[in-house]
């Protein structure tokens, strides 16, 4: 059972059940859908970015556990970040799931800590990232409206 | 006749084995089946021993790889009960066979305006190569519907043969649900109509006796590794008459002749369609693995994991959290399910963590998931070596899903 709680910790279950930001974003600047085929995951994500500052975040769809709580506790964590720092946090929250060493000591990663035990289980780090990849192909592309 | 699970065990190796500090589980047999020691042995033996290319050279060691390679298709040829060793074609797999059917009908069968029809449980591999089939021909796909419980509507399938059905196509077994489809009925209305059937036999070969001429499929093929051989082999049944009336799939060598720049000539079948240094290892381990599937009784087998499947289903009765998806009367031990609300990936992790290995996700099978309304399942797929003991701790492994969970 220890292990299992390593992977699936209580903020982990609880952002399964009640994930927050749940929702269509009205009047969102930027979208994309994030697909795992392997198991047939998808989210769509929504990002309203004003002056390289994300104001707001959003993401619908269905998921495991450990997809839906990742994409839950991004959207909490972005809230307020400008692009640059989102794609900060990314990157060292890739490194942390695939286990090399973070690039700077004290990159503070928060809450996100939590998903940690997800690179005892290589075949689930796709999962955990899937809301993220979005997030990349979000800020990415174009600005959309709908 | 008393089924002896624990002697068989002994024949695999790999079972013996514990996975995260429990004795494994392994219930993931429709993905791909372990392998009995006189296979392994066998393929140890080969190259060891008899490793030379076939057909090729003069010198003992090739006419001993070209002698047990052509025992390998005579053995196969047996085990289908084909008429003709000229029946049995060696393919990578369920997925080569298919493609080679449709690749080869398309090129010279079918017609615009032409209807293939597929069922709604196809694995991808029994629908995709026939859209590519499609667009080549401007033929049409058409799909037969199934009920809620995973069965082919015979009734629906009546009314869209017509005279432009040209190829019906359809799995034996359903690798998603278990359900096993009243084919040979299926067949002969097929035929009726001057179509050609295609039989997706992988998920029935090691869970049945089948016999092609029983049958009277067109066309049957499966998966070396899904019947306690290697992976890297299948194999293609065919009629004789629509073999010979089909073109090449792939040149090269093996599969000709005579060759000159004006003109080439193709050998005689199977070796017609073997272009390139066909998988002899993988062929001789298939043999050795349908003479240890006979050995044990493909009757036997049928009746032991027919025992397996009803005690299974008693004991997730007793479960209310688990919704079984497919209920086919006529089922195999491939038994698909949810756990009310808990992802099938999640479940997979934590039955892992148990020891007992499943398959979770959409098993290939996206259009079937679609109707059903689902987007990925759990799947327990069992095997003649499985037990009862085993099922007992998949059972308890679920339970474990509520303690995470809660
Ligand atoms: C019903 C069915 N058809 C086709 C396939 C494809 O088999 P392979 O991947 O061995 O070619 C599978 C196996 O996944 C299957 O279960």
């Amino acid at each position: 059972m220890s292990g299992l709680r390593e992977l699936y910790q209580e903020v982990i279950i609880d952002h399964n059940k009640c994930p927050r930001n749940f929702c269509k974003l009205s009047g969102h600047s930027h979208y994309a859908e994030g697909l795992n085929p392997l198991c047939g995951d998808r989210i769509s994500l929504y990002l309203d970015i004003q002056q390289d500052k994300i104001e707001r975040v959003s993401f619908e769809g269905s998921g495991c556990a450990i997809s839906t709580a990742s994409a839950s506790l991004m959207t909490e964590m972005l809230k307020g970040k400008d692009v640059e720092e989102a794609k900060k946090l990314f990157s060292v929250f890739h490194a942390l799931l695939t286990g090399q060493e973070a690039s700077d000591e004290g990159d503070d990663i928060g809450k996100l800590q939590v998903l940690a035990g997800v690179k005892e289980y290589p075949a689930r780090v796709k999962c955990a990232t899937l809301a993220w990849h979005a997030l990349m192909d979000a800020m990415s592309g174009a600005e959309t409206h709908g | 006749m008393l089924f002896d699970v624990e002697k068989i065990r002994q024949d695999f190796p790999i079972l013996h084995q514990h996975v995260q500090g429990k004795p494994l589980v392994y219930f993931d047999n429709a993905a791909t089946t372990q392998k009995p020691a006189c296979v392994i042995e066998a393929l140890q033996h080969y190259y060891a021993c008899d490793n030379a290319n076939v057909h090729r050279g003069v010198h003992t060691l090739s006419e001993r790889s070209t002698k047990s390679y052509e025992n390998a298709l005579k053995t196969t040829q047996h085990f289908l009960g084909a008429g003709s060793e000229k029946e049995i074609i060696f393919t990578k797999g369920t997925t080569e066979g298919i493609n080679l059917v449709a690749y080869c009908l398309a090129k010279n069968y079918l017609k615009e305006g032409d209807e293939i029809l597929v069922s709604c449980l196809e694995h991808h591999a029994n629908i995709v190569p026939w859209q590519l089939a499609c667009e080549q021909t401007g033929c049409r796909l058409k799909v037969i519907p199934i009920n809620d419980q995973g069965e082919i509507l015979q009734e629906e399938y009546e009314k869209l043969l017509s005279s432009k059905t040209k190829v019906v196509a359809i799995a034996h077994v359903s690798n998603a649900l278990g359900t096993i489809n009243p084919i040979e009925k299926m067949i002969a209305l097929a035929h009726q109509v001057g179509a050609i059937c295609v039989i997706d036999g992988a998920q029935a070969v090691a869970h049945q006796k089948i016999n092609v001429q029983t049958l009277d499929c067109d066309f049957y093929v499966f998966s070396g590794h899904k019947t306690l051989g290697p992976t890297g082999i299948g194999v293609l049944y065919g009629k004789y008459d629509l073999l010979k009336k089909m073109p090449p799939y792939q040149g090269g060598g093996d599969m000709i002749r005579e060759v000159s720049f004006e003109k080439t000539t193709y050998n005689d079948l199977p070796y017609k369609f073997e272009a390139g240094t066909p998988p002899i290892s993988a062929a001789i381990g298939l043999a050795v693995a349908l003479h240890y599937l006979e050995s044990i009784g493909l009757a036997a087998i049928a009746e032991y994991e027919q025992i397996l499947l009803d005690y299974m289903l008693v004991q997730l009765a007793k479960m209310p959290e688990i919704k079984l998806i497919g209920q086919a009367k006529h089922r195999g031990a491939i038994v698909s399910f949810l756990y009310e609300g808990v992802h099938a990936h999640d479940v997979g992790s934590i039955l892992d963590h148990e020891g007992v290995a499943i398959r979770n996700g959409h098993h290939c099978a996206m259009p079937l998931m679609k109707r059903l309304g689902v987007s990925a399942t759990s799947r327990a797929s069992l095997a003649f070596y499985n037990t009862q003991e085993e099922i007992d701790q998949f059972i308890r492994a679920l339970k474990k899903v509520k303690e995470v969970f809660n």
